[in-house]
């Protein structure tokens, strides 16, 4: 899964995506490879996980090679308008238009393109940033499912519209990059929830069937222990309504649980049935608040999964 | 206290939030919750969960709203004398319609429906989705054949992506745009001012020739509709501010659901739009038993030296998380002051039928 040039995870919102893009992360860098961490559309979590003030559009360094960074769109739209009109002058020119920035604050897919644009040029092993060193690899904490594809798919429609030009071939250069699975792995964030199942099969179908992408793993997060057998379970619910309320607390908190848990495996089986990808799971993390050590955990379940 | 305080008197409510909090099911348990009550109700949604769809009977939900079988929603308990009616908002098919309506001639119509820039405007997820959001609501308020409308607001990461999209929408097809493009294509003629020939010019090197050829065929195209559009927007705007409308923000008690729902509100603020209050979902529910050593033996004593270990630390975990629940939630409380809150428990099981709706309307009509 880490060694591509690029993963780009997404998932359904509230799965946990930027904490596992994190975590992957981590293990990346843990395994020696210079790593780069996006958060797309003014999103900066990931800084703040590990203590520190926001980066913004600027390559940070958060752990020992692990560097984080936010792409904005505007950012992202100067920086590229730069490159393509390779003049400053006539950057400001442009780009201090207003009719330009009507255009491109609404064109559709504009700043899609521009964000995965940037997450190409990161994940380039020559760097189009003046004296920026390359990657080993590239993290995408993309959005969710929907806005997701929209992101993967904007190179290829505006390589469509745009019949010749420069657009067409740095949008179709980027478009080959991350259709091509041994440059960029596409990994799926879900919980065994059903509806985050729902969404995990329809992403791998709608990649297939709309872009001809094949999504090369499922990250199942939040998974609860199983700790009750069956025949405890039974031993559990034959007490229900007995003792003091203290133990009827406990006891129903103890059935809560274990049907939770065994609706999470059900949810898991049939994630497993309906997606071609591979699917593992991490663990929920019962501790106060995510943290730095948990992060730590999780970036260690990955590292173990084949 | 109850939701219904919250929206008795609101013609419109919009549940907004960050991804994966359930806004999809409150949407739904609130417009049940007042079909019940006696009102007629729609509920426009995005993206259906297919569980909840089905059994609502409406397996295929499309562009026009379907009204729920007032016997379904008996037999989950949730009868009354008002109607529920719901629809998925087909974002692409909406645009379409407007420009059916606002088109001068069959000829006009064409021309926009065919352009390549217009089919990617009006396919595109981002943006074109929370603008049609917005219009469909505004049509059906305007129509005023419901009591009250509810809607789920698309997923964005960004809150308030969905509240600048009519206006975003109308910068972009606004009459600014289009003179720029019609003096653009005269711009060899010598016709413009140089400024405008220069960028035209620099605008080209940057996109090919194709793309800005599409775009000014898509403002000659839509000029005509360009003056009804942004006065749609506007009046879209004002449907937002509009004192009969109430925004509810829907978030779970998790670290990251609850600052987004901070900074949505302290946003309504900012922009003076009509904040009702906020639900926070999947509340763990405090319990009253604590970890002591008597318990232990009780527990022992029902079920056994093992299995009472189990049962123990299941409740310590439970217990430490429902102290983070209370804590997130109560950093919230403190953030909105006196914005009314409605907490509704986590339920057993997923909610993602009709029964869940039942069950999750016994705490949000509480």
């Amino acid at each position: 899964m880490l060694d591509r040039r690029l993963v780009v995870v997404t998932g359904k919102g509230g799965v946990g995506k930027t904490t596992v893009a994190a975590a992957m992360g981590l293990a990346a860098a843990r395994a020696g490879k210079r790593t780069a961490i996006c958060e797309v559309a003014e999103q900066e979590r990931i800084t703040e996980t590990f203590g520190l003030p926001p980066a913004g559009f600027r390559e940070t360094e958060v752990a020992p090679l692990l560097h984080a960074f936010s792409i904005n769109p505007e950012d992202a739209k100067e920086e590229w308008l730069k490159r393509q009109l390779r003049s400053g002058t006539l950057t400001g020119l442009v780009g201090g238009s207003r009719i330009f920035q009507y255009l491109t604050a609404a064109a559709p897919g504009l700043a899609e393109l521009v964000t995965i644009g940037k997450v190409w040029e990161l994940a380039q092993l020559e760097r189009r940033t003046a004296g920026a060193a390359p990657y080993d690899l590239t993290i995408v904490d993309a959005p969710a499912t929907g806005n997701g594809i929209a992101l993967l798919r904007a190179p290829r429609t505006y390589g469509e519209i745009a019949k010749v030009g420069p657009i067409r071939n740095h949008a179709l250069a980027i478009d080959s990059f991350i259709s091509d699975p041994s440059s960029t792995s596409l990994v799926a964030v879900a919980l065994p929830e059903e509806m985050p199942v729902n969404e995990t099969i329809d992403l791998e179908a709608r990649l297939r069937d709309e872009l001809g992408m094949t999504l090369s793993r499922v990250l199942v997060n939040g998974l609860l222990p199983a700790r009750f057998s069956a025949g405890e379970a039974r031993a559990i619910e034959a007490m229900d309504g007995a003792g003091s309320p203290a133990a009827r607390d406990a006891i129903a908190a103890a059935l809560a649980a274990d049907a939770r848990a065994r609706s999470q495996r059900s949810q898991l089986a049939r994630l497993r049935r309906g997606t071609e990808a591979a699917v593992s799971t991490l663990p929920f993390l019962l501790r106060a608040e995510l943290e730095l050590k948990d992060l730590e955990d999780l970036s260690r379940e990955i590292e173990r999964k084949p | 206290m109850s939701i219904l305080e919250l929206i008795e008197r609101k013609e419109v409510v919009i549940c907004a939030g960050s991804g994966g909090v359930g806004k999809t099911t409150t949407s739904a348990a609130i417009a049940a919750g007042m079909a019940q009550r006696g009102m007629k109700v729609a509920v426009l949604t995005i993206d259906p969960a297919r569980r909840l769809a089905d059994s609502l009977g409406l397996p295929d939900l499309g562009n026009e709203e379907r009204q729920v079988d007032p016997a379904r929603l008996k037999a989950a308990g949730l009868g009354g004398e008002g109607e529920l009616w719901a629809m998925t908002l087909d974002a692409k098919q909406t645009f379409d319609d407007l420009v059916e309506a606002h088109a001068p001639d069959a000829q006009a119509r064409d021309a926009v429906l065919s352009n390549p820039i217009y089919r990617e405007l009006s396919n595109a997820v981002a943006g074109s989705q929370e603008y049609m959001a917005m219009e469909k609501l505004h049509e059906l308020h305007r129509e005023s054949r419901y009591d009250l409308l509810v809607l789920d607001t698309p997923p964005t990461r960004n809150a308030l992506d969905f509240l600048d999209a009519p206006a975003r929408l109308s910068r972009f097809i606004d009459s600014r745009s289009l003179q720029f493009f019609r003096a653009g294509s005269r711009a060899g003629l010598g016709l413009v001012g140089r400024g405008t020939a220069v960028l035209f010019s620099v605008m080209k090197r940057a996109t090919g020739v194709d793309l800005l050829e599409d775009l000014a065929t898509f403002f000659n195209a839509f000029g005509d509709m360009a003056d009804g559009f942004r006065e749609r927007a506007k009046r879209v705007d004002a449907l937002l501010a509009d004192s009969r409308t109430t925004f509810l923000l829907v978030t779970s008690p998790r670290a990251a659901s609850i600052s987004e729902a901070a900074f949505f509100s302290r946003k309504l603020g900012e922009l003076d739009l009509p904040f009702g209050g906020i639900i926070v979902n999947r509340m763990r529910e405090p319990v009253a038993a604590r970890h002591t050593s008597k318990l232990e033996s009780e527990l022992v004593e029902l079920v056994g030296e093992k299995l009472a270990r189990k049962v123990v630390r299941n409740l310590d975990d439970h217990l430490r998380l429902a102290r983070r629940d209370a804590r997130n939630v109560g950093l919230l409380r403190q953030e909105l002051g006196r914005s009314p809150m409605v907490e509704v428990p986590e339920l057993p099981g997923d909610v993602h039928d009709i029964a869940g709706l039942a069950a999750m309307n016994a705490h949000l009509f509480a």
